[in-house]
């Protein structure tokens, strides 16, 4: 785990209470590609209670990745990996967003986050 | 002129607005050192250069609205302009004859006496280069009549920061400031986080209100969201204006996570406009149609 994403595992899981417990076996990974304008894929899905890391790459140029119910944001730069780790705490669907602007369709670039009990 | 007896005057001249006023300047007194009153016009969100369903009409709204203001039975002292004056395209060319081509639309005003400011969409693919070649300084200050202008630049950064050089050199302009003096803030994007998911926000826009905050008159006019928007941050009021391209979704409570697309296009055009602001004791707005009714 690089120190990006222990920040913000501890962000997103201080409002758990000690529920910050991270070991490969439980945290979900998913790979999630940029390009102008879209996230592939778009929609996402998380349980309650384990941990799921974004595992971020661009293939056109800088985008950014932020989730603001989860307190976390990064750059993506192509041919770089980005890697955030959040703790969903309650279900409900969550917006992630490009927040560097790229271009005519950068304020439509985003996906939704679904966290099922 | 008196403001209630601007105000209908603008309804006999069939603008049908409505007036806004709210804890503006709450500290001024009538004993505070004078200033002359006087108004000024807000346009915002112009998108010049758009084509799209969700404005058929996006070639000649803005004309209609300079048409509007060149009616106005008494014309504002300055206009200010804040931000997306273009619509964005990554051809650097285009970009130029978008800036080239609606300033010489905006040359169509009376008043003479124009503020500009940028938008992402001008500004935040070459960090403001174009935009500067065409309108000059991305944030500067003003005076006018007592009252001080703060143009803040939250969009050239690609990642919508106001940045620490920025925010520096506001602290330094406010210092030369009492606390008591009548501050006009204008920008592009909120400096609050008026709905973060929709990425209505600035990302070091706290850092700014933190600095405004020990001036008990400022105010804040900004644009962006393209919709009428009333919030206080303490004592501070944050009006952001409609757009001359098209309304978007509401940040209502029950609004998705995600922001929709713009609502269809309504050919009233009753969700564009400009605005008139008056600055005396208080600060009072109308919202002024693209066309008279
Ligand atoms: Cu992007």
């Amino acid at each position: 785990m690089n120190r990006r994403s222990f920040i913000a595992l501890l962000i997103a899981g201080s409002a758990t209470r000690g529920v910050a417990r991270l070991d490969a076996a439980t945290t979900k990974e998913v790979e999630v590609m940029a390009e102008k304008f879209d996230f592939t894929p778009d929609t996402v899905k998380a349980k309650v209670g384990q941990p799921l890391t974004f595992v971020l790459t661009s293939i056109d140029r800088i985008h950014g990745f932020k989730m603001p119910d989860f307190g976390i944001r990064t750059d993506i730069v192509p041919g770089e990996e980005r890697r955030v780790t959040i703790m969903p705490t309650k279900t409900g669907s969550f917006a992630f967003f490009c927040d560097v602007f790229c271009g005519d369709g950068h304020e439509e670039m985003g996906g939704t986050l679904i966290v099922e009990a | 002129m008196l403001q209630a007896d601007r105000r209908d005057f603008l309804k006999l001249a069939g603008m049908a607005g409505v007036t806004f006023t709210a804890g503006l300047f709450p500290s001024r007194h009538a004993s505070a050192q004078a200033g002359g009153d006087f108004h000024f016009v807000q346009f915002s969100d112009t998108h010049w250069g758009y084509k799209g369903p969700a404005n058929p009409d996006a070639e000649h709204t803005l004309e209609k609205a300079i048409a509007t203001v060149n009616a106005l039975p008494q014309q504002p002292d300055f206009i200010v302009f804040t931000g997306d004056l273009t619509h964005t395209t990554e051809d650097p060319k285009e970009r130029r004859a978008r800036m080239k081509h609606v300033r010489e639309i905006i040359g169509g005003l009376k008043v003479r006496d124009i503020r500009f400011m940028p938008g992402e969409h001008d500004a935040a693919l070459d960090k403001g280069e174009a935009y500067r070649e065409f309108f000059g300084d991305t944030h500067y200050t003003f005076d006018h009549k007592g009252v001080h202008f703060i143009a803040l630049d939250n969009v050239s950064d690609p990642g919508a920061k106001l940045g620490d050089e920025q925010l520096a050199w506001l602290a330094a302009d406010l210092k030369q400031h009492k606390s008591d003096d009548r501050i006009v803030v204008m920008t592009h994007r909120p400096l609050f986080d008026l709905r973060p998911s929709w990425d209505w926000t600035t990302a070091d826009g706290a850092k700014a209100i933190d600095l405004l905050m020990p001036y008990q008159n400022v105010v804040v006019f900004y644009g962006h969201i393209h919709q009428e928007n009333h919030h206080m941050t303490g004592h501070i009021a944050h009006h952001a204006a409609k757009s001359l391209v098209f309304p978007q979704a509401t940040p209502g409570p029950n609004a998705p996570p995600r922001r929709p697309p713009p609502p269809p296009y309504d050919a009233s055009q009753k969700n564009l406009g400009t605005r008139d602001i008056e600055m005396g004791k208080t600060v009072t707005f109308v919202e002024l149609p693209v066309a008279k009714a």
